[in-house]
């Protein structure tokens, strides 16, 4: 509010002049609460770096602090993946791992990033590795490098290299957006003067499904998100909507609306007749499959108001699995299967909860009041959400006991329904 | 293109808003001609004497409003294509059913003639929720109107849920008009 009006102005020229760019954006962490114990880390400035269009140590600094488990330590000096490591020196500056590296340009025009990873309380080198990339893959390349240093330090898989989709809403136009995990590097998959909703990723990580209004009813598609060719996957008479592929990617469970109320179906990823799988008279929608593939989470209001249930998709009788409150939607089960993310309504407050599925209740992970659309990291340690933030829906993620919780800066426009990938790409 | 349709399809709203708003009191009037009268009359003698050399009268001009005239109730009635919804209802209420037997009389008497009936809801709440929701009241209407003839293959009830708004704003007057069903040509 001190800004003199000409920056001020600037800057908003400068949010109208990116808008029309892929999604200039970052998740900012934002540490609520008293944080566990952090990892303390250094992670050396490459060597010759600037040589590639990323600053690799940067982005594995920004990757490693917004999981919430890592502290970093500053590196005084310059060291590369040759460079001599006096343990006991580094030890003494409060980190107990450093990673150096450097990169090199090939001939070819690609660049060969080389890293080491130091475990300075046992004194002993970690890891060394030698990555090849091309120069759009740098990115990629560095995320993978704070994905190695993560399940060295932590034993569990890193998600740094994986994506979430999104979709966005600025004036009349919607945006279906892929980005990596910490929210740069964004690329845009469908872009629309209809709605898109529903966005959710194949098991191999390699197309998307979603539904788009631009046939002026809900019609559920298909897309590589490589090659951009799409296919529509059901659009049948009344609404097709919800798509959720089967863990070995060869099915889909979506909501149609073909024998008037909507009920869920099953499809297979190639096309042809569905299967219906629920027979009930009120509103069966959200269908998600649990990771062994056997049963389907869903919403239904055949007890009244909205609620999750869960059934065989084999066949057999539906089991409510949430009790408390009026109005509970969008499911979404943790990698492990132990976990029910979903959307409660309280009073006129829609909350992000949590639920162990082996028992106990549910509880409130955020003290925001429009919260929507949770989608676990694979590695089952996040969530990704949205909620509403000056009077914008922004993405947000946080880890599931509510500690830590990380926004995407937006660039003006209404963020909503995330899905977050797969491992591997 | 989409956007200029958009607008226009926004402007039909609204003037089936318009004509919703005031269709109770207007059909229990006998139908009259609508050509605009000054109220006070003052003018009135000016029309009937021919007295173009008193002065004013030639210059007089009479507004004719096509929109809200038409050829009669049925028009008027078929100019109406959106039903309103009470909160968390699926109910067609019974102020809609003479525009909704207006429009299956239209479509009985041209079976070639079809119709989607297009569903939606205020913003609260989840988004495919609200979509099965806005598709229940689209199957409703739809109901009616095959109860009032209307073959079902003339019809199809789709819906949009929270995502078309026919109004911006986060209140109940806002919610009150995006809880609709639109009848569109198809």
């Amino acid at each position: 509010m001190s800004h003199a009006p000409w920056p001020r102005r600037r800057f908003v020229g400068a949010l109208a002049a990116t808008a029309a760019l892929p999604a200039a954006a970052q998740f900012r962490v934002e540490i609520t609460g008293i944080g566990g114990t952090q990892i303390p880390v250094a992670i050396a400035t490459f060597r010759d770096e600037t040589v590639a269009p990323v600053a690799v140590a940067a982005v594995v600094r920004a990757d490693l602090q917004r999981s919430g488990l890592f502290r970093i330590v500053d590196v005084p000096g310059s060291f590369d993946e040759s460079s001599r490591i006096n343990i006991a020196e580094w030890r003494g500056r409060g980190a107990d791992a450093l990673a150096v590296g450097s990169v090199m340009r090939l001939a070819d025009g690609r660049f060969d990033v080389r890293f080491k990873l130091w475990d300075l309380v046992k004194g002993e080198e970690l890891v060394g590795q030698s990555h090849v990339a091309v120069a759009a893959d740098m990115r990629l390349v560095s995320h993978r490098i704070a994905d190695s240093i993560y399940q060295n330090l932590t034993g569990e898989r890193g998600v740094f290299a994986t994506r979430i989709a999104y979709v966005t809403k600025a004036g009349p136009r919607f945006q279906l957006h892929v980005t990596d995990a910490d929210g740069e590097g964004g690329q845009i998959a469908l872009a629309s003067p209809d709605p898109i909703i529903s966005p959710a990723w194949s098991p191999n990580g390699r197309e998307l499904a979603y539904v788009s209004f631009e046939s002026q009813k809900a019609v559920v598609w298909v897309q590589d998100v490589q090659s951009g060719q799409r296919r529509m996957l059901a659009n049948f008479r009344g609404s097709n909507s919800a798509p959720a592929w089967s863990p070995d990617g060869r099915d889909l469970a979506l909501t149609l609306s073909r024998d008037a109320v909507a009920q869920i179906y099953l499809m297979s990823r190639d096309g042809g007749a569905p299967r219906r799988l629920t027979q009930s008279q009120a509103i069966d929608t959200e269908p998600v499959f649990t990771p062994d593939g056997r049963q389907i989470y869903f919403v239904s209001d055949r007890g009244g108001g909205p609620q999750v249930y869960r059934m065989p998709v084999a066949g057999g009788n539906a089991e409510r699995v949430t009790f408390s409150g009026s109005y509970n939607i969008s499911p979404a089960i943790s990698p492990d299967g132990r976990v029910l993310a979903f959307i409660t309504r309280q009073g006129g407050a829609f909350k992000l909860m949590v639920q162990d599925l082996s028992g106990g209740g549910a509880t409130a992970i955020t003290d925001t009041t429009d919260d929507e659309s949770p989608s676990f990291a694979p590695n089952g340690r996040l969530l990704v959400y949205t909620s509403r933030a000056g009077g914008r829906d922004v993405l947000m993620t946080t880890t599931l006991d509510g500690r830590i919780k990380s926004r995407l800066l937006t660039s003006g426009a209404d963020m909503r329904e995330p899905a977050w990938g797969p491992f591997g790409r | 293109m989409f956007r200029t349709r958009h607008l226009l399809s926004s402007a039909a709203v609204l003037a089936a808003l318009v004509l919703a708003g005031c269709s109770t009191t207007k059909l229990d009037e006998a139908p009259v001609e609508t050509r605009n009268v000054p109220a006070d009359g003052s003018t009135s003698s000016a029309g009937t004497g021919g007295a173009g050399a008193a002065g004013t009268a030639q210059s007089g001009v009479a507004t004719v409003d096509l929109s809200k005239q038409g050829g009669g109730a049925a028009a008027g009635l078929l100019a109406q294509r959106t039903v309103f919804f009470d909160f968390d209802s699926f109910v067609v209420k019974d102020e809609y059913r003479p525009m909704l037997e207006a429009h299956a009389k239209a479509l009985s008497a041209n079976r070639s003639k079809r119709m989607v009936l297009e569903g939606h809801t205020d913003e609260r709440g989840g988004r495919e929720y609200n979509l099965a929701l806005g598709q229940k009241r689209a199957e409703a209407v739809l109901r009616t109107m095959v109860l009032l003839g209307v073959q079902d293959s003339q019809l199809e009830a789709v819906s949009f849920g929270e995502e078309k708004p026919a109004v911006q704003g986060s209140d109940e007057a806002a919610w009150a008009k995006n809880r609709r069903v639109d009848l569109r040509d198809k």
